[in-house]
């Protein structure tokens, strides 16, 4: 047996550097494929600076990040808050922010957690391989950061600030769920700005000229058309495209709204995998290195005790409950798969044909790298961990007086509970359903959104500000049409111009 | 391989443009908070910054959100009794861990609450308020003086030798000097060097050249290295400076009609000003002086605490006020303000005595004068009088306070920037 790294809870570089050798040779034994990694240590006042700017290193500056870092800043200095032990960037390399407070075990679990977790999910997962672009993401921050003050400076605070409030109200529906985007990439930005910037404009001046009035029987055909052709989901998409009155620098603002709205979507959709995936590896690495006779009994036991609560699902009758813990949930399926694969009982032979008995190893690796959470759950969620949550399935109709438990832990109950927690996942059905459908070229020039709820679910009252925002951007006006229960489409909202 | 960074020593602090421009943002509701606590601030602590709380729906970031309704699913785990088909009472206000969010529902908005420091709120609080007649005062009353560099001389002391300049004119000397005897050398050497490597030249011309060379030699070697004439000194020169030092004068009536309220207002009015006078200059002076029938000068404590009874002669304090002036604070020297908080009583025949001392004797070396009356009576005579002083001194200023409402609004009126 070899001795010890430390026996300590101080931490020292020397020692950093060593337990982040020893984890790096582990994880290339597990054949965990990561991006290099960056390891910077951080103060608690650096840490409340990186919440503010959502762990971005550089960010441009906006009163809305002023106030979640007072926020913050408020309940840490209060103790309604303890700080994240971690935060760990999607880039290449990837960068992990320690905070000088941990213990030297809390370091280690970190390294191995953020720099070896997340950064092997974020390099190997289809969604950010398809949306991300690790390698110009760091660069095209400091591009908008640069862009958006030089704006400031030439058009003022008070415009550019107005703009980027339009914006984020609309930051969430500046993505195509369905289409592959191109990923952000800071070099041929830069060298297309100048070119889009000319061309965008001609566009948008060839869709309106293309309005004036030709001949009788051409007009009326033309007005059956709509503009778009097909519903847009991508509002701010659409926006930048098509809206008549914005200059180059303000299209382009809105573009980098969308591009930074983009690089979050995946992390939005894969919270439980992510985190599970992190917690599973943190728990291997570390495990690893007490058989490798690299750490005390000490340190392991100091780990087990934040790994247990990290990993901790109260119950919904809990005063302590909080939604449904992703690192439990995350956590508890890919160690579930494991066993699935390397010890399955007959129920697993019955569920998962496919991956019992097959290597664990390289089943997880299948999972991390194709699915998300909506995906991951309806395929993984195996009867034993339902049993094992206890979960249950609660209809809440507002039309009725109570609520129904529409199934539990049994053997009606799991494919009924394993669909609808996927469903919970799935943020198309948790965010509302607006699309752009019209937009009237021939008349007043407004633009109509379309809402097509889902399960009747209304839309909240904050709608009439955000379409106050969106007749910022468009110039005129707007209104909102949601389809009623008779399935017609009824205007709900109008903002004129 | 991984690279370890130490970020700490990097600045902190990187949020704080954004933290400025979420306060420049939200100046008019910060401003109004302040105004409204100001009156209930305890004024012992002047130090501290101040907690703000504006309403969250003001500050909110509107987006597209799902209401409550409508038909949801949702899974929770811990299930102990249910069975399939169970119908539960739905539980009141969203809570008992149905997985509501309340925050979402619009419902409980408490008001967003936040510090900012001191600076920030001296900044708020004095926003766009000056003290006026200022600039004018300082430039008739200019009589410190400061030493300033003032470019440089061709004498001085010795100490003030600047070496660069002069060993740079000593070196522009050396070669405006050396100039035309080099270039006759030069062309000496030339026709020198011709002549000797000519057969039979003139051996006379010869002679004749080498002595002109050494000659010129010496001439160039002996062109002094430095000259007094090379000389230069740093200058210096004596500028006048604008006094940065002031003194408050705190007036106010301790008769029996003044109440403790009364002089908490009073008090809470003389922090304000110690606050914004401080803001102008580097060190203020206070002088407290209460009055009832005698004036005396005191200190803090005894000037709000102590209770006296009996007659109230107002002219009593501004003879005080005159005497301390001319013993202790030359007007050339020290920008003068006073302000006198008084419930308007005054012994009748006192107050024109009061309106001749303050015209001829006490504004003339006073930068501002701001008199408080505290009550919620009518005016009385003492009123009528200063108000006759209004027209014919821009340096006094007088406002009416009835309550704590009022002190700050009243404040503002008094230092309002002054639009010309």
């Amino acid at each position: 047996m070899s001795k010890p790294i430390s026996t300590g809870g101080e931490w020292t570089f020397e020692l950093i550097e060593q337990y982040l050798a020893e984890i790096e040779n582990i994880a290339e034994d597990f054949s965990l494929d990561t991006y290099p990694n960056q390891i910077e240590l951080i103060t608690a006042e650096q840490m409340l600076d990186a919440y503010a700017s959502v762990g971005m290193p550089i960010g441009y500056s906006h009163w809305s990040f002023g106030k979640h870092f007072i926020k913050n800043e408020q309940q840490y200095r209060r103790g309604h808050m303890g700080l994240a032990y971690e935060i760990v960037i999607n880039s290449n390399p990837c960068i992990a922010y320690l905070m000088e407070e941990n213990t030297m075990m809390m370091q280690a679990l970190v390294i191995a957690h953020a720099s070896f977790g997340h950064n092997s999910f974020f390099k190997g997962n289809y969604l950010f391989r398809a949306w991300t672009d690790a390698e110009a993401i760091i660069d095209y921050l400091v591009f908008a950061k640069r862009f958006i003050s030089e704006c400031e400076e030439r058009y003022g605070i008070d415009d550019v600030e107005n703009l980027l409030d339009s914006c984020h109200a609309l930051q969430n529906h500046g993505v195509d769920r369905y289409k592959r985007p191109y990923p952000v990439s800071m070099r041929e930005e830069r060298e297309r700005m100048k070119e889009r910037e000319a061309y965008l404009q001609s566009q948008v001046n060839d869709l309106w000229h293309k309005t004036v009035p030709k001949k009788e029987a051409a007009e009326e055909e033309e007005k059956q058309q709509n503009f778009p052709q097909e519903p847009q989901e991508n509002i701010l998409y659409f926006v930048e495209k098509n809206a008549p009155l914005l200059e180059p620098w303000q299209r382009e603002i809105v573009r980098i709204v969308r591009k930074i709205g983009q690089y979050f979507y995946p992390q939005r959709q894969t919270q439980v995998m992510n985190e599970g995936w992190a917690c599973f590896w943190h728990y291997h690495i570390m495990n690893e290195l007490y058989d490798r006779g690299k750490v005390t009994d000490g340190f392991m036991l100091e780990f087990i005790q934040s790994h247990t609560n990290v990993v901790s699902q109260p119950d919904f009758d809990s005063q302590y409950f909080s939604g449904i813990n992703p690192y439990a949930l995350g956590y508890a399926m890919m160690m579930d798969i494991k066993r699935i694969c390397s010890n399955p009982d007959e129920e697993d032979r019955r569920w998962f044909p496919d991956i019992a008995g097959s290597n664990w190893q390289e089943t997880l690796d299948f999972a991390m790298r194709n699915f998300k959470d909506e995906s991951f759950i309806s395929q993984f969620l195996s009867p034993r961990l339902i049993r094992d949550f206890k979960l249950f399935s609660i209809l809440d109709d507002e039309e009725q007086s109570e609520l129904e438990v529409t199934s539990i832990h049994n053997d009606a109950g799991y494919q009924h509970i394993r669909q609808s927690l996927s469903n919970q996942y799935n943020l198309s059905m948790n965010e509302p359903n607006i699309q752009v459908y019209n937009v009237d070229i021939r008349g007043d020039r407004s633009l109509t959104l379309r809402h097509v709820p889902h399960n009747n679910v209304p839309l909240a009252d904050t709608s009439s500000e955000v379409l106050k925002h969106l007749h910022r951007l468009w110039g005129f006006g707007i209104k909102l049409e949601t389809l009623d229960q008779d399935g017609e489409f009824v205007k709900v909202e109008e903002c004129a111009a | 391989m991984a690279q370890l960074i130490d970020r700490r020593p990097n600045a902190k602090g990187k949020s704080t443009v954004n933290r400025q421009r979420f306060l420049r943002r939200y100046k008019k509701q910060i401003k109004k908070a302040i105004s409204d606590q100001i009156s209930e601030r305890s004024i012992t602590n002047i130090d501290s910054g101040e907690s703000v709380s504006i309403p969250t729906r003001d500050i909110s970031e509107p987006t597209f959100r799902n209401d409550q309704g409508g038909v949801r699913e949702g899974v929770f785990p811990g299930n102990k009794e249910f069975a399939q088909g169970d119908r539960i009472k739905r539980p009141e206000g969203g809570g008992g861990g149905q997985g509501r969010r309340a925050s979402d529902s619009g419902e409980g908005e408490d008001d967003f609450v936040f510090e900012i420091s001191k600076d920030e709120y001296l900044d708020m609080l004095f926003d766009d308020l000056e003290l006026p007649n200022l600039q004018k005062n300082q430039l008739k009353k200019m009589t410190k003086s400061k030493t300033v560099r003032a470019g440089f001389t061709n004498d001085g002391v010795p100490s003030n030798i600047n070496i660069v300049r002069s060993l740079r004119s000593a070196l522009s000397r050396r070669v405006a000097m050396g100039a035309e005897p080099r270039r006759r050398l030069r062309e000496l050497e030339a026709e020198l060097q011709a002549l000797e490597q000519e057969v039979g030249s003139d051996q006379n011309r010869l002679l004749e050249l080498r002595d002109e060379i050494e000659h010129l030699r010496k001439r160039i070697h002996n062109i002094p290295f430095i000259d007094t004439f090379d000389l230069r000194f740093n200058n210096f020169v004596q500028r006048p400076e604008p006094t940065s030092q002031a003194v408050m004068f705190c007036l106010m009536d301790v008769s029996g009609s003044m109440d403790q309220e009364t002089k908490d207002i009073a008090k809470r009015f003389y922090i304000l000003l110690y606050l914004f006078l401080t803001r102008s200059y580097k060190d203020v002076d206070v002088v407290y002086i209460r009055h009832h029938t005698q004036a005396k000068e005191v200190d803090e404590e005894e000037f709000f605490y102590s209770r006296e009874t009996g007659g109230t002669i107002v002219s009593s304090a501004l003879e005080l006020t005159r005497d301390i002036i001319a013993q202790r604070y030359p007007p050339t020297d020290w920008n003068i303000y006073a302000a006198q908080a008084s419930d308007g009583d005054n012994w009748n025949d006192d107050s024109p005595v009061c309106e001749q001392i303050l015209a001829k004797q006490v504004l003339p070396q006073l930068r501002y004068y701001a008199y408080v009356e505290i009550t919620r009576r009518d005016h009385q005579g003492l009123w009528s009088h200063y108000e006759n002083l209004l027209e014919t001194h821009d340096n006094f200023a007088m406002q009416h306070i009835r309550e704590h409402e009022d002190i700050y609004p009243v404040f503002r009126e008094f230092f309002r920037k002054q639009t010309q």
